[in-house]
């Protein structure tokens, strides 16, 4: 019996993957309905799951493709055209295939299930006898059929004429063989799959025979974490015998290195899926829906060779292909609305996986109605997903993506494609499980772009090596930048202690730092020297100052157990050499924990909203908690002053300074204000220096450096002050500089 | 019973009563026991990594023959007062919740067997005066002729609280 349910399940995996190249085959066909080369392609699987079912006995199985091959084979010799309802018929009798293949999965035999074969061979029939055709006895044809089946293969071969047909599928082939990648042809896709892997019938069964051998996930699961211990073992010895005087042993340790890694490199290897697996299921989805919502799509994938983590892959499945229902949905709109607004009928989809520093980036974009931020705002604040006082103060890019909060839909009415509201939550939810993220972008009326970024969190990655108070943590390379170190003089120039917000001024750009000893929860290191880890993550960097730094190191991830998972310091923990274990270092993790995530680089991404101008801000607070900003290239440094350095010249302030006099202005009474009270023994001054003056400005203390777009509002517009704008949600006065200055008497 | 003992002991081992056999320790004045079936083995004290910012009780991890285990010490989660310098705590490793975890005690005990059908021991509900957070990881008690057993349970003695356990209950 075990032999049986062997040839069974080997029916059922091969199968599956027949089924969805016909789903493709079938599109592709709908398209170019006179290519020879798809309906044969198409018609011999139906051939062989026609075959094989009758050999097992699913009696239904046979029946119903039996039907199809006589269609198809109407279709192959021309006696019948290819049309929507014909495809449509097909695709059916696809889905009923796929649904009696569950079946019999499921119980073994392919008389269970609800799959309404009869229903589905009664529409192939009557397609079969549709209006055009002359005569038509498909059941009398059947042994006929069944005589001829050994000659199929070289029938095709042998016809002499060349039909208009045979050319455009030869010329579809060159063209695709010609354009590899990218390819920017929704017709020559699939053909490049097809083409570029079988330019000829009988090489295809050749190929797939020698190209590939199917094995047992298990055993690929097995062998990856056997290599995993191999890697670390490997890691033990090396560093065991570096001292070691015996040139026989070191040479046999390199040699075992050298072939760990190439070992390793291989498995990985075998881990890695190409996200054409799920692009290849796209043309039927798109297809299938674009009919269903009357829109005009013309799909577009790059990337199908971009590999990913199997598992990873699986989890991306549901995701993306919720995002595309969403685009075809909501996004792109009906041909007589775009029709209407001046685009082409035709609406674009276009779905690109590349690999960008260390991380699978996935977008989809198509070019419909794009999402309004204000549509959006006012939703969420109906259903009280936001306040209104927070949709004010929100970006539009950061209004467009509350529709990943959860309950939210804008659609007017739900369809059962999308608009439950649970779709885009749920998709977030997935993806960040698998340690990914998820951005939308849009243009009202241009179009929408969504982004997925997936870490390639690979259980063996290269890491650097740090120390911090006599522990080893290791930094993944992926997040890595660059390694910087100050000392002295470029030290206290470089960085900039802000009253706790220590910054680092690096080639023109500002990188907040980061101290690992307080990340650690300890008191941060002072002294004359400074080594600074330069993170990335997501596009935003940050620098960590660390204590020592070791080297580049291979190291096998390990999870975490389940009482550290919540830390988000961490990101899991290796065995080092020595047989120690080390904690890996979560940037992401530490990167909102630290609210680094605040400075945001520039985005330059051309493909939807254009970069916003934002300043970079030196936030102050002047009497009783009101607040003014300053821009940040203004101030030269922060000091303080001794109270009793102040010395007063007249009604003026001053102090002595760098061998010179510090001309001081009160920034509360410059900006009309009322000064506090203030008994500190110190004072915080912002020096500004420009070529000809020097100036202090005394303030309170300073509250923040922030990076952001300044929306000036002309209340609160003085002397000393321009305007006000919303700055981390307060009302803050924008300091105009050259008044104030000006009331030192000093400068123009 | 004072405990040298460094065998590693498999389930295999035990005999077909392994519900009533326990591995047995010491935290502080506590007599624990863990079915035999979800210890996986018992260690000397192996060099913990600490997790800076990490719960209280988590002492660190090991390294378990490559594998990557987490250290709690039984002491912080039962808010005793901690080991004194210079005593190093023994490995009771623990499968709980599909995960491997290292319970870190003062010292281990034999492998009793306890006949619950004959010997007329029942397992009984901890005393009301004992402290919450030790009834809290506790499934009952046994009264052993020389001796009380607390039955740990152990996924939840595994589990640690988003609080500190600083809080000792009644006790």
């Amino acid at each position: 019996m075990d032999d049986d349910a062997e040839i069974i399940a080997e029916f059922l995996v091969e199968s599956h993957e027949n089924l969805d190249q016909l789903d493709r085959d079938l599109v592709e066909l709908e398209k170019a309905p006179g290519s020879r080369e798809l309906l044969s392609s198409i018609f011999r699987t139906i051939h062989t799951i026609k075959g094989t079912s009758g050999f097992l006995a699913f009696n239904r199985l046979e029946a119903l493709t039996h039907v199809g091959e006589n269609l198809l084979s109407r279709l192959r010799d021309g006696e019948m055209e290819m049309t929507p309802q014909v495809a449509q018929v097909l695709l059916t009798m696809v889905d009923t295939v796929r649904a009696l293949l569950e079946a019999v999965e499921a119980s073994g035999s392919d008389a269970a299930g609800d799959a309404d074969v009869d229903g589905v061979v009664a529409a192939l029939k009557a397609v079969l006898e549709g209006p055009a055709e002359t005569q038509v006895v498909p059941d009398v044809e059947a042994p006929a059929d069944a005589r001829v089946e050994v000659d199929v293969p070289e029938q095709t071969t042998v016809e002499a004429p060349v039909s208009e047909s045979e050319l455009d599928a030869l010329e579809a082939r060159l063209v695709a063989e010609v354009t590899a990648d990218p390819v920017s042809d929704c017709v020559t896709v699939p053909a490049v799959d097809a083409a570029a892997d079988a330019p000829n019938e009988d090489d295809t069964t050749r190929r797939a025979v020698d190209a590939s051998v199917r094995v047992d996930v298990d055993l690929l699961d097995a062998l990856v974490q056997l290599v995993g211990e191999l890697v670390l073992t490997r890691n033990q010895v090396l560093q065991r015998t570096e001292s070691q005087d015996d040139n026989e042993l070191v040479r046999a340790v390199q040699r075992l290195d050298l072939v760990a890694s190439e070992l390793q490199e291989g498995i990985m290897k075998t881990r890695m899926q190409p996200i054409g697996q799920v692009w290849s299921k796209m043309p039927r989805i798109v297809r299938d829906l674009a009919v269903q919502l009357g829109r005009d799509v013309d799909l577009q994938m790059e990337g199908h060779d971009t590999e990913l983590d199997r598992s990873l892959l699986e989890a991306l499945k549901g995701p993306l292909t919720h995002l595309v229902r969403n685009a075809l949905d909501h996004g792109i709109e009906r041909p007589e609305d775009r029709a209407a607004a001046g685009k082409p009928v035709q609406g674009r989809l276009l779905l690109r996986a590349f690999h960008e520093s260390g991380q699978v980036v996935v977008e989809i974009s198509d070019d419909g109605a794009g999402i309004d931020p204000d549509h959006i705002a006012s939703v969420a604040v109906k259903r009280g997903v936001i306040t209104r006082e927070q949709a004010d103060r929100m970006e539009p890019r950061e209004l467009v993506n509350l529709i990943f909060r959860p309950g939210f839909s804008t659609a007017a009415e739900v369809t059962n494609v999308s608009g439950r509201g649970v779709g885009m939550d749920v998709v977030r939810t997935n993806i960040e499980r698998i340690g990914g993220t998820v951005d939308m972008q849009s243009q009202v009326g241009l179009g929408t772009t969504c982004r997925v970024r997936i870490p390639l969190t690979l259980a063996i990655i290269p890491a650097l090596v740090v120390g911090e108070q006599g522990e080893t943590y290791a930094i993944p390379q992926a997040n890595l930048v660059e390694l910087v170190r100050l000392e002295g003089e470029d030290l206290a120039r470089g960085v900039e202690n802000l009253a706790g917000a220590p910054v680092l001024r690096l080639r023109g750009h500002l990188l907040p730092l980061v101290s690992l000893a307080e990340v650690l929860g300890r008191e941060r290191p002072t002294g004359d020297a400074m080594t600074v880890v330069v993170v990335q993550n997501d596009g935003q960097r940050f620098g960590l100052c660390v204590e020592e730094v070791h080297d580049t190191q291979e190291i096998v991830v390990k999870p975490i157990g389940r009482q550290l998972k919540m830390l988000p310091t961490y990101a899991g923990a290796t065995i080092m050499g020595d047989g120690r274990v080390a904690l890996i270092l979560d940037v992401p993790g530490i990167a909102h924990a630290q609210n680094v995530a605040q400075v945001t680089e520039s985005d330059v991404d051309s493909r939807a909203v254009a970069a916003e101008d934002s300043t970079a801000l030196l936030v102050l607070e002047v009497s009783n908690g009101r607040r003014a900003a300053l821009p940040l290239r203004e101030v030269s440094r922060l000091e303080e002053f001794d109270v009793n350095r102040i010395e007063r010249s007249g009604n003026a302030e001053a102090v002595q300074y760098r061998d010179g006099i510090l001309p001081l202005v009160r920034l509360t009474s410059a900006i009309g204000l009322v000064e506090t009270v203030r008994d500190d023994e110190q004072v915080s001054v912002v020096v500004h220096e420009s070529d000809d003056h020097r100036v202090g400005i005394v303030i309170d203390r300073v509250l923040d450096v922030v990076e952001a777009a300044v929306v000036r509002s002309e209340v609160g517009r003085r002397a000393g002050v321009l305007g006000s704008a919303v700055i981390q949600d307060r009302v803050t006065d924008l300091v105009d500089l050259d008044a104030v200055v000006a009331l030192t008497g000093v400068g123009a | 019973m004072a405990g040298s003992t460094l065998e590693t002991m498999s389930p295999a081992d035990a005999p077909s009563l392994a519900d009533s056999q326990y591995c047995t320790f010491w935290v502080g004045d506590l007599f624990f026991g863990v079915s035999v079936a979800a210890v996986q083995e018992v260690l000397r004290y192996q060099e913990l990594t600490a997790v800076p910012t990490g719960p209280e009780a988590v002492h660190g991890l090991i390294n378990l023959r490559g594998q990557i285990v987490t250290a709690l010490d039984l002491r912080c989660r039962l808010g005793l007062p901690p080991r004194e310098d210079g005593v190093l705590p023994m490995n009771v490793i623990v499968r709980s919740r599909g995960e491997v975890v290292s319970l870190l005690v003062d010292d281990i005990g034999d492998v009793i067997t306890v006949d619950t059908r004959t010997g007329g021991l029942t397992l009984e509900a901890a005393p009301a005066n004992v402290p919450s957070v030790v009834r809290d990881v506790v499934t009952g008690v046994l009264a052993l002729p020389d001796a009380i057993l607390l039955v740990l349970d152990a996924d939840r003695a595994a589990d640690v609280p988003a609080a500190p356990d600083t809080t000792g209950g009644t006790a």
